[in-house]
């Protein structure tokens, strides 16, 4: 079929089936706006700023495991896009960005708006295409989405030359794509999964070290499979909460920096870690050379480059967790559930001596108790996403998580101002469900403009600013580490934040008691309007256990056990 | 792991031709942190793809990642980390006329090379050789005053 760039473009995204399109237009992508006007494919939402648009295809992709679609203008268009891109890089979400450029004829040349795409999307894309002809439009589309998707998923840029949408040319899309350099390893090697099999029936203290990968992959029921039948427990990084499920008592909780006493005192004290699509982050590991200094490892990923680059690995297995899982499992058949009992018992008294726990207050509200509570009020379907500070630890560590894909955050990169486009990319892909933002008074300033569009589309997401008056998180570290020195940390000039979700179309709730906090959660439900619930909670709270940055996992802050807090520090 | 010393080893990285895949190349070692002694770069006869030859120095766990992460760049094809090879370097050096012509043919002929070109000023030398040769040719020239030397970097094949 004859038809121009512009049209292909979107032939394309209609084509891998992609409903959705978030965007912003501008001079080097009008055209392939032009044909979106024409067109009834896909919806396309109008964010406020590139960032956002990013931001929510990528909470799309989360949410449903299938590639989030965005499209920007060349330069300013292009640079906004630049950290939704490096986001969603640093936790391999499947994404294709389609960013206008200048015309062929005038790359080179400093043309308006000509910014060098692929140049600076480089080292934070999976890959990226600057289309230089019509005929290879196609092609490069469809590689596009392959790549996004398939191993390790992760964000791909196609830059379009404006001259190349309006050209003219023959259409097909490809079936099939044949990149002959690029092919991922799925099926995990046989003899390394038995030996891997062997070292588990030996263990004594095996441990299940659950990562973001178990989430992309979809293989949580098979890992709830693998634990179950073994009578494993198991930790879960900030990426995984909700592959076990809250209620499982194989689940130790979250490790790291912020990970509860139980799972890091079980990291550091295994002796075979059974390592599922997790890459030992620095946040995960505190200091490397004490952790897990007694174990094996056997790591399970699908890219080999994660595998060896911190740790040392006994039994690696380069493939997809799910598919090893399918073979590991039947081998595990017969295994003795009674050698690791001593072990869970041991991990049950860590936890009964250091629960997960906080001390709650009449007076104030408390940011963990807000968690909990709205974990009761908004039932075990909804969508949480987050922002970036300690709204977001206190989230994952007292949120109960039922499922994966039901906490979206931005662990790689930590990206402040993830958290509301986020949401409202996950609204889009499950109107039905309960979208909650949990975020800070900082984080939620970095991307407000998104009221307008969740007002504009009618995407009611609830955001729970826990609004301590602080960027809570680096004045914590100031309270620790800095004597104090709150420098540029205090937020106590703040928006009306009411007359500011009013001003936008949406809904604000000033909370500041327990029963306030029921009552806006309950309406916010009820008025199907996206808002701003502005809780005030206590100030100087601080996320705990905490690993002091370069420290070892068993050497944390614990929360204290009786009431000495709330007072200034 | 042991951290080993950081020896010097040559990488061959087969990539398919496509505009900006030696910028993925270099950038990649830029970003990370990554050495680059010499690099040599040109395509692949009858085929759709480029050879590049990387010199670069790290222990054994960066020159693990180095490999995997070049592995990982969708154009690259193949990563050879060499054990057994034949490597190669040529070198072009450049001395005034007024140099003693014949020792400087005589220096050139040890090392399997020659004198390529005579102007009126200057006389220019070509050597191809292994690497450490080349380096011993360059040192023994220096008597002669030289006024230019241009290395090629390293090329290698698996033996
Ligand atoms: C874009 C960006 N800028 C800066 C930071 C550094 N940072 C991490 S947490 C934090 C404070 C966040 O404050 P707030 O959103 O109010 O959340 P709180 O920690 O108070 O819950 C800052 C500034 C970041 N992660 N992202």
């Amino acid at each position: 079929m004859q038809m121009n760039g512009a049209q292909m473009v979107c032939e394309a995204i209609i084509a891998e089936g992609v409903k959705t399109v978030f965007g912003y237009p501008g001079g080097a992508i009008m055209h392939v706006y032009d044909e979106i006007y024409k067109q009834n494919g896909f919806e396309h939402i109008l964010n406020r700023h590139e960032q956002a648009a990013v931001h929510a295809a990528d909470g799309y992709a989360r949410a449903t495991g299938e590639v989030g679609v965005a499209m920007v203008t060349s330069g300013p268009g292009f640079t906004n896009a630049v950290t939704g891109l490096a986001t969603a890089y640093m936790d391999s979400i499947p994404m294709v960005v389609i960013s206008g450029q200048v015309p062929l004829s005038l790359i080179g040349t400093d043309g308006f708006q000509e910014i060098d795409a692929v140049g600076i999307s480089r080292p934070c894309t999976k890959h990226n295409f600057l289309v230089r002809s019509l005929e290879e439009l196609p092609r490069v589309l469809k590689e596009a989405f392959y790549i996004a998707r398939s191993g390790r998923p992760g964000p791909v840029l196609v830059d379009v030359p404006k001259d190349i949408t309006v050209e003219i040319g023959k259409f097909k899309y490809p079936d099939t794509v044949s990149i002959p350099s690029y092919k991922p390893t799925y099926k995990g090697n046989k003899r390394q999964i038995e030996k891997a099999v062997e070292a588990i029936k030996r263990a004594k203290k095996p441990l299940l070290y659950l990562g973001g990968g178990v989430v992309l992959s979809n293989a949580y029921e098979l890992v709830r499979k693998l634990a179950e039948k073994t009578q494993i427990p198991a930790v879960e990084t900030l990426m995984a909460r909700g592959v076990m499920g809250a209620k499982n008592p194989l689940l130790l909780g979250m490790l790291g920096m912020h990970g509860n006493y139980a799972s890091n005192m079980a990291m550091s004290e295994t002796d075979l870690v059974i390592s599922l699509g997790a890459r030992f982050d620095d946040r995960v590991t505190g200091k490397l050379s004490e952790f897990a200094k007694y174990a094996d490892v056997i790591h399970v990923d699908i890219d080999a480059a994660n595998i060896g680059k911190l740790v040392e690995v006994d039994y690696p297995i380069v493939g997809d967790v799910k598919r090893v899982l399918e073979e590991m499992i039947p081998l595990l058949e017969g295994v003795e559930t009674d050698r690791y009992r001593a072990w869970r018992e041991i991990l049950k008294r860590y936890n009964e001596l250091h629960p997960q726990s906080y001390i709650d207050s009449d007076e104030v509200i408390k940011p963990q108790w807000a968690i909990e509570r709205i974990g009761e009020l908004i039932g075990e379907d909804a969508i949480i996403t987050s922002d970036v500070g300690q709204h977001q630890m206190w989230a994952a560590q007292h949120y109960p998580f039922d499922r994966p894909r039901q906490w979206i955050n931005s662990g790689g990169l930590g990206t402040m101002g993830f958290g509301f486009p986020a949401a409202i990319g996950a609204k889009r892909a499950f109107p039905e469900k309960t979208v909650v933002n949990v975020t800070g008074d900082g984080s939620i300033l970095m991307n407000m403009q998104e009221l307008v569009t969740a007002a504009e589309y009618k995407i009611p997401v609830i955001n729970m600013i826990l609004n301590n008056h602080f960027l809570g998180m680096v004045r914590q570290w100031q309270t620790f580490f800095y004597e104090k020195r709150y420098s540029e940390t205090d937020l106590t000039f703040q928006p009306n934040w009411k007359a500011l979700a009013e001003a936008c179309g949406g809904i604000g709730y000033d909370v500041t008691t327990k029963v306030e906090f029921d009552a806006a959660v309950k309406d916010a439900m009820e008025q199907n309007k996206v808002c701003f619930m502005n809780v005030a909670v206590n100030r100087f709270e601080d996320v705990l256990p905490m690993v002091p940055s370069g420290g070892a996992l068993f050497n944390m802050m614990l929360p204290p056990k009786s009431e000495t807090d709330g007072e200034e520090k | 792991m042991a951290k080993t010393m950081n020896e010097r080893r040559v990488i061959s990285v087969v990539v398919m031709n496509e505009s900006s895949v030696l910028a993925r190349v270099t950038a990649l070692f830029a970003g990370r942190g990554y050495n680059i002694e010499s690099l040599t770069v040109a395509p692949i006869p009858n085929s759709e793809m480029s050879h590049i030859t990387i010199e670069t120095k790290g222990n054994a766990r960066v020159m693990e990642q180095i490999t995997k992460q070049l592995h990982k760049l969708i154009p690259v094809y193949k990563v050879i980390e060499h054990e057994e090879m034949v490597e190669k370097e040529m070198v072009l050096v450049k001395f005034p006329i007024a140099e003693n012509l014949s020792d400087i043919a005589s220096l050139a002929a040890a090392y399997n090379g020659g004198i390529v070109n005579v102007g009126r000023e200057m006389v220019i030398a070509q050597v191809a050789d292994e690497p450490k040769r080349i380096k011993h040719f360059i040192e023994a020239a220096q008597r002669y005053n030289p006024c230019e030397t241009v290395r090629s970097g390293v090329v290698a094949i698996e033996r």
